[in-house]
């Protein structure tokens, strides 16, 4: 049993077909990364995941509860966070205003009237967020306005922002889409020191093969909306079917 | 200080020392000087600046924090009003019970009314605020003013009569509005100096203490987890939602906040004179009141109050300018020159300080997004000269325009 | 049913008011994405320009005329319009009493002019800012042109009579085989009616079969698309903001007639306006036709006798209630595309 379990999900716009019959299985403590050709599906299956989304027919189960039905924040709360394509980040906010929030979240939930303390008070707060971005090797910047940051530090804030609040499945959506080759390596490199650091599974959405290849543990392929196949990454390389779909055309 | 960090202790203390001097600063001018008109230390007009200030500084905790622009505030302080007289008609005139209802009143209307428009956000938000003011002016107009439930009473404004039960009221209470005895409209020391002369009013100072209350509430706000998540709402809704929060409880309780702000001027209002119409519920006032957020500086926490006094101060002064004072200033000019001048400034004062107003809001929208606040910072960095420039964008709100006669 | 046809026309001629103005807000936010809080100054400004017109026609000079006394046994000056001494009198009289029609030709120039300025002026620079700023600002113009307009004209409403040929009422009912007496309608109120249908059936005919409504209706959809295929649609969107400018200057000087023009009629339709907009669905141009004439028939059955006996003042809110309604089940309005200000 994975802690994040995908069954039969199906999922129309009109006359398209985005998702038919998906099945997955996410492992605990593992970086699975789905792949797939443009169009075959791979933000339609994450959407279903997160809430913003919902599907025509089957289930989706994180940790023996059903996220069907429930809104983004609510998910967010039962431990999953995402990462999005473009980094979304409170612009506005200082980094450090912008690591306090997601510790909010976590330790007050959804919503708390708490209008009257001083923010500057909140110690348990300031030294989760100081903690992770010293992990994050970010607290030099601590006072920075998050909009003025450079692209890979934006993606460094946001995965910064996901991990203080202790999520157990973090999604990753193309985390790498636009980067220049230094910054992907260091993205690479950032989420492996993850992965190494912590009890977290990662699912990982991504179209970069470099990326995938040097991180994931399991890779499931979606073409046309169905899973293809899944596998190691090792036995993914050898695929025909997949060859064939997939990487035939890109390499 | 009082939970607050030392810069907005400073910026407290200022707010509440100019705000307990006013009647001192604001007539800098002998009574007798031709000056004196730009006196502004008479209480009607000292009344207007606070309880437009507390109006404003509502305000700003919706739309300077979260962006949700509201163009219907003008429905909570109208209902404000309302709330107040009728208490005062039917307990006693008495401000205590009426203030308090007041400010009740107008947190239900506004949690019914935020409740649907927060539904929306954006432009859809702005209108469907327009459309309950509009809605409740024209309730309090006519609808709820009829022979059989006059609740309002229609054009005339609800007032009080001498046949209202005022069931509290007893021999030896004003007959106005007072707290436990003392008449608001009242003075209690007008000192003459030399050829000065200054106004002590008791309602003043009722309104000038709960000012300063409010602001310090609003300090608090700004600086809690909770304002940071108002702000968090106008950065990034969708970031928000994916953390874990949900944003719409946030946005309710600051629309809720603001409308007893609004609730509380209106209360005010009512206290100083015991009149309430539906005037004061139009698109007009609504937009008077988005004019001096975004004059001061919206965002800020001393912005809505100077564009509140700015704006109050200023429609006064240009009411009472007309062409004769107009001839007196450029006299000294050739005759020519001076009909020149009188007619070019004719259309912007009297009668045609909408007009000024409506251009200098332009003017701020375009060129100076961050109002009277940011036009004071920028000065600020031009006299500091070579200096690094401002860090961040939060960094500037505590350094007010030193123009202490708009500082109400 | 002669009751019910009644009330339909009688909501007729605001509800094409309501229309237009929708239509260019429409117009300007499809295209330019701009929320403009100035549309209703252009309606007032329309309105004026039909005064306008009216005043220069009537123009005069004074004679005195020795068969006549006056009260105080002068002789008695009279007034003769320019236009009646250089075109003859009955040439004359008849160009001052069509002069709001004539006004027509007076304001489609001045309003194309005047969109055009705006857009190039001011609001050209705002689309790149928050949508709060741009109601800013737009806000501020309003009130500067309300301004305006009211030193120029005084805060009084001005008469401005509709021709005398079109003056006066219309006994539908017998056109339609009823009993006589049992529809009387205002002529111009048709007219109005007619000539806003006209202007709305020119502007989707515009949309619909020119290669630059084409443009228009395609950057309307889907902005970036269009701009990639190397098509100035920029200047295309000005020349639709000054339409649009020009549509409301249209329903105002129109609309002169009906209600005289007071500087801040503008404001007043423009509130109603707006959540005809967004009744009828942001965006969507048949929306906003449809709203407004549905509206405005519903504001007329509101204002009958029985509706105003049963709830006192229905007919002062019915509209927004309806807004409010369908904003809460139909969150994009009556025809509202996806996607359309959703933040």
């Amino acid at each position: 049993m994975g802690i994040l379990e995908v069954k039969n999900v199906n999922k129309r716009f009109g006359g398209l077909q985005a998702l038919g019959n998906v099945n997955l299985s996410v492992q605990e403590n593992t970086v699975h990364a789905i792949i797939g050709p443009n169009g075959a599906g791979k933000s339609t299956l994450l959407n279903c995941l997160v809430g913003k989304l919902i599907p025509d027919t089957g289930s989706v189960m994180f940790d023996g509860q059903s996220v069907l039905g429930r809104h983004p924040y609510e998910i967010n709360q039962m431990g999953i966070s995402r990462v999005f394509q473009t980094p979304e980040i409170f612009g506005d906010l200082t980094v450090m205003e912008n690591m306090m929030i997601p510790c909010f979240a976590k330790r007050d939930g959804a919503f708390e009237m708490n209008a009257l303390s001083a923010v500057g008070r909140q110690k348990d707060i300031i030294e989760r967020a100081e903690h992770v971005l010293e992990d994050m090797k970010m607290l030099d910047k601590r006072n920075m306005h998050s909009a003025s940051l450079s692209r890979g530090d934006k993606r460094r804030l946001e995965i910064a922002m996901c991990l203080s609040q202790e999520p157990r499945l973090l999604l990753l959506d193309e985390p790498t889409a636009g980067m220049a080759r230094a910054d992907t390596n260091n993205t690479i490199d950032l989420l492996k020191q993850i992965k190494e650091e912590r009890d977290i599974t990662i699912a990982i959405i991504e179209h970069d093969m470099h990326v995938v290849f040097s991180l994931a543990e399991r890779i499931t392929v979606l073409a046309q909306g169905t899973p293809l196949v899944e596998d190691t990454p090792d036995k993914i390389k050898g695929h025909p079917k997949v060859r064939e779909a997939y990487l035939g055309e890109s390499a | 200080m009082f939970g607050l960090d030392s810069k907005d202790t400073k910026l407290l203390i200022v707010v509440a020392l100019l705000v307990i001097l006013a009647p001192f600063i604001l007539n800098p001018f002998p009574t007798d000087s031709a000056l004196a008109q730009f006196n502004a230390g008479y209480p009607d007009l000292m009344q207007r600046f606070v309880i437009f200030g507390i109006f404003a500084i509502g305000f700003n905790i919706l739309f300077g924090l979260t962006g949700y622009l509201s163009f219907g505030h003008a429905a909570f302080l109208g209902v404000g009003s309302y709330a107040a007289v009728w208490m005062f008609k039917l307990l006693s005139y008495n401000v205590i019970p009426a203030i308090a209802l007041s400010v009740i009143v107008a947190a239900l209307f506004s949690v019914l009314i935020g409740y649907i428009s927060l539904r929306r956000s954006g432009i859809y938000f702005s209108i469907l605020t327009l459309a309950f003011a509009q809605m409740s002016f024209a309730l309090a107009y006519s609808v709820l003013s009829n022979p059989k439930f006059n609740l309002t009473n229609g054009e005339t404004g609800l007032q009080v009569y001498p046949g209202d039960p005022q069931v509290l009221h007893h021999e030896g209470l004003p007959d106005v509005p007072h707290l436990f005895g003392i008449a608001m409209r009242d003075n209690f020391w007008e000192p003459v100096f030399g050829g000065w002369s200054f106004t002590f009013n008791n309602g003043y100072y009722l309104c000038a203490v709960l000012l300063i209350a409010v602001f310090y509430l609003s300090i608090r706000i700004f600086r809690s987890p909770f304002g940071m998540m108002l702000r968090a709402v106008k950065s990034n809704q969708q970031r928000m939602n994916y953390t874990g929060l949900n944003a719409r409880p946030y946005t309710l309780a600051a629309f809720v906040i603001s409308g007893m702000y609004a609730g509380l001027a209106g209360g005010l209002l009512a206290a100083m004179d015991p009149l309430a119409g539906a005037e004061r519920m139009q698109w007009t006032a609504s937009g008077e009141v988005v004019l001096m957020t975004i004059l001061g500086g919206a965002g800020t926490l001393i912005g809505p109050v100077l564009g509140a006094g700015f704006i109050k101060y200023f429609e006064n002064i240009f009411s009472k300018i007309n062409d004769n004072v107009l001839h007196q200033w450029f006299s000294f000019m050739p005759d020519g020159m001076e009909d020149f001048m009188v007619f070019v400034l004719h259309p912007f004062i009297g009668k045609g300080w909408h007009l000024t107003l409506g251009l200098l809001f332009m003017l701020v929208v375009i060129f100076l997004p961050g109002g009277l606040v940011e036009g004071g910072q920028r000065i600020a960095a031009l006299f500091r000269g070579g200096r690094k420039k401002r860090g961040g964008a939060e960094d500037g709100e505590h350094h007010p325009k030193p123009s202490p006669h708009v500082a109400e | 049913m002669d009751a019910f046809l009644l009330q339909i026309l009688n909501g007729l001629d605001k509800g094409s008011a309501y229309a237009l103005i929708a239509l260019g807000l429409t117009l300007i936010f499809g295209t330019l994405g701009v929320v403009n809080f100035a549309h209703g100054a252009l309606f007032m400004i329309g309105a004026f320009c039909a005064v306008t017109v009216q005043r220069i026609l009537s123009l005069s000079y004074l004679t005195e005329d020795p068969t006549q006394k006056d009260f105080l046994g002068r002789p008695l000056q009279v007034a003769t319009p320019y236009v009646e001494s250089w075109f003859g009198t009955d040439i004359g009289s008849a160009i001052i009493s069509w002069s709001v029609p004539l006004a027509i030709l007076f304001t489609i120039p001045i309003m194309l002019a005047f969109g055009y300025a705006m857009e190039r002026g001011l609001i050209k620079y705002f689309y790149k800012r928050p949508h709060a700023d741009q109601i800013l600002v737009t806000f501020g113009l309003a009130i500067v042109l309300q301004e305006i307009i009211k030193l120029f004209f005084g805060a009084n409403p001005i008469q401005t009579p509709e021709p005398d040929a079109l003056r006066g009422s219309l006994d539908i009912g017998i056109l339609l085989g009823l009993d006589a007496n049992a529809i009387i309608y205002p002529i111009w109120r048709l007219v109005y009616f007619f000539f806003s249908v006209a202007i709305i059936g020119g502007i989707f005919a515009f949309l619909q079969f020119t290669t630059f409504g084409m443009v228009v209706r395609a950057g309307m959809a889907d902005r970036e698309t269009v701009g990639l295929l190397g098509i100035n649609i920029d200047r295309r969107f000005t020349i639709m903001f000054g339409i649009a400018a020009a549509v409301a200057g249209l329903a105002g000087v129109m609309y002169a007639p009906i209600n005289s023009p007071n500087y801040h009629m503008g404001m007043d339709f423009l509130v109603l306006s707006f959540v005809v907009v967004v009744v009828g669905g942001m965006g969507s141009l048949p929306g906003a036709v449809l709203a407004g004439f549905l509206l405005g028939i519903l504001e007329s059955f509101a204002s009958t006798t029985w509706a105003t006996t049963t709830i006192p003042g229905i007919n002062q809110i019915v509209i927004y209630l309806v807004a409010i309604i369908i904003l809460l089940t139909r969150p994009r309005g009556l025809m509202g595309r996806k996607g359309v200000m959703e933040d």
